[in-house]
């Protein structure tokens, strides 16, 4: 197994994501075998390939990204809110992070 | 299913309530009877929203007793995928870490359905966050395939595809990142398609792979199709990645003669593993277009065999940056945790997100981090960079590229939720047209020996759309939506 115990502890560290003992098992056996099958790529010689980032060409998207920068009115802050699971006047609550 | 619901095509719904035959509110009445009837076995539908539907249903009413002129959707009764965001309505994406969210916006796709005169009835069941081919991986239950309900109806969106071969839509919208419009269009028997990348707005698409995503249509022939790609196709000030290119008229072209037409055949699409009552039924399909004029073209798209693995690496990569905004503070579930910040998050997504969703963080977050980003991810899109090539080589020689949709026809639910990368290969044949970013359809294309619906695919390049639809339509017309073919 090329997967150590570990390394899922350490990745599902990095994704916030909490896991239970039978998880960190199952994932562990099961990214082994998506990553040997992923390994299949290690065949293709890709010394001359620029990777791909995006599907359109220039030519294609013209200047999508592109715009003027104005202002415009935009009232959602209380609909919003509305949705937050702990909202408190304009703000969002979260648990104490700085400690004094 | 035995249903004898007459199925509705658009052009039928704007002519009937133009000569005020029925009412759009009559209409969408008769929709909501049958999903009260019909939803408890298929569990399409997640979520309706009979108000906003009948208010739109009365405004077209009130502009058909006028006599205005109608839009060009007026009064069709759709679905939307639930993942697409839809102002005030329950939009889930198939997770608990949604359950509750109603977002104060809706989709441009959504907007521009509505501004042609749609009917929204509700929000349609998909795989977790668009993640699956089988629509089990919802935490709100499969969806079953109304042709043979022991059966999946694909996925990720299952309940679009559903609703529209059960007769509980006119049409639907659903989203494409690997397959998940034309898989289960396939396996349901009606066309889908998946428009090119930046075609139709993805404002509102509550994303999953931002340089896959794509959102098209369910329909229930392939004018609709055309008729639903006419109101959302087009450049969104809203979406930066939609494209400015000019949109055609997509209903005009439909009937363009299809003689001539180069169909590429590639190879490396009809090798083993592919079901022999598939493999009979897509070959009918080629000789039938054949006999219409078209030219065959043996191709050969080399790097083919490549598209699965190179696919898991970029969408997880992308799709575990995307869902980190899901950590309990701005919507959505919060789970306390150990009552630090980051217990919360920890605690939220450990709890909110579903096993497949958890697997492709896992997955994605490795191949991004450190050490191995040149060793994965960057070899993926190196690896992507050649199944483009080999689309564009393809089109040199080919105006169109046809294939099976899916190697297998409708599985039975259960069948392959064990073994992630069994589930995984059922997209063999649609990921590499969302890698490339060309457009793909799935036509019906007959049916196997035990009456399972099989799909034909139809690639376009980029901006293709209008002769794959013609090339679609021809065929429907040809084989009667596919019965034609069937043994």
């Amino acid at each position: 197994m090329k997967i150590t115990r570990e390394e899922v502890l350490r990745v599902a560290g990095l994704a916030h994501l909490e896991l239970s003992e039978a998880e960190v098992a199952k994932y562990q056996q099961q990214l082994d075998s998506i990553l040997e099958y992923v390994a299949k790529l290690n065949a293709v010689d890709t010394s001359k390939v620029e990777p791909m980032a995006q599907v359109l060409a220039a030519g294609e998207d013209l200047n999508a990204a592109m715009r003027e920068d104005v202002v415009a009115p935009s009232e959602v802050a209380k609909d919003v809110l509305k949705q937050a699971p702990d909202a408190a006047g304009n703000y969002f609550r979260v648990p104490k992070v700085i400690e004094r | 299913m035995t249903t004898t619901d007459k199925k509705w095509t658009i052009r039928e719904v704007r002519e009937a309530i133009a000569a005020r035959r029925i009412s759009a509110r009559e209409l969408a009445r008769e929709y909501y009877s049958r999903i009260e009837r019909e939803n408890a076995k298929l569990n399409a539908f997640l979520a309706l929203c009979p108000e906003r539907a009948y208010a739109q249903a009365d405004k077209i009413d009130t502009m058909a007793a006028r006599g205005e002129k109608l839009p060009p959707l007026a009064g069709v009764p759709v679905a939307i995928k639930d993942v697409i965001s839809t102002r005030g309505v329950t939009t889930t994406c198939g997770s608990k870490i949604l359950e509750h969210y109603a977002p104060p916006y809706d989709a441009t796709a959504v907007v521009r359905m509505e501004a042609a005169g749609a009917v929204v009835l509700g929000k349609t069941n998909c795989d977790e966050f668009a993640m699956g081919s089988s629509n089990e991986n919802s935490a709100y239950g499969p969806v079953r395939n109304p042709v043979a309900p022991d059966r999946v109806p694909g996925g990720s969106s299952g309940g679009s595809a559903a609703a529209v071969a059960a007769g509980l839509a006119v049409a639907a919208l659903g989203t494409d990142t690997g397959g998940s419009i034309r898989q289960p269009g396939a396996l349901c028997g009606i066309p889908a398609l998946m428009p090119t990348y930046g075609r139709v707005s993805r404002f509102g698409l509550i994303a999953l792979a931002s340089s896959l995503d794509r959102i098209g249509p369910f329909a229930t022939t392939v004018g609709d199709a055309a008729e639903v790609m006419n109101a959302i196709a087009g450049r969104d000030a809203n979406d930066a990645t939609s494209a400015e290119a000019p949109v055609p008229d997509y209903t005009a072209a439909l009937d363009a003669p299809v003689a001539r037409t180069r169909i590429g055949i590639p190879r490396e699409y009809f090798g083993p593993g592919m079901d022999p009552a598939v493999r009979h039924n897509v070959e009918a399909g080629i000789g039938a277009l054949e006999k219409l004029g078209c030219k065959t073209v043996e191709l050969r798209m080399p790097h083919t065999e490549y598209a699965i693995a190179t696919y898991y690496i970029i969408l997880t990569a992308e799709a575990s940056s995307n869902l980190a905004r899901y950590d309990g503070v701005r919507y959505g579930l919060r789970a306390p945790g150990d009552g630090t910040l980051v217990g919360m998050y920890r605690a939220t997504r450990g709890r909110g997100f579903g096993a497949e969703v958890k697997r492709r963080i896992i997955l994605g977050t490795y191949v991004l981090s450190a050490g191995y980003y040149d060793a994965y991810y960057r070899k993926g899109q190196q690896v992507r960079a050649l199944i483009t090539r080999d689309f564009e080589e393809a089109f040199a020689t080919a105006d169109l590229i046809v294939t099976p949709t899916s190697p297998v026809p409708a599985f039975r639910l259960g069948e392959r939720t064990g073994d992630p990368l069994a589930m995984y290969l059922a997209d063999i044949y649609t990921v590499t047209g969302d890698l490339a970013g060309v457009t793909g359809m799935s036509v019906p294309c007959g049916r196997t020996p035990d009456g399972l619906p099989v799909g034909l695919q139809i690639f376009g390049p980029h901006f293709g759309e209008a002769r794959v639809l013609q090339l679609a339509n021809a065929f429907e017309k040809a084989t009667a939506s596919g019965e034609k073919l069937t043994n």
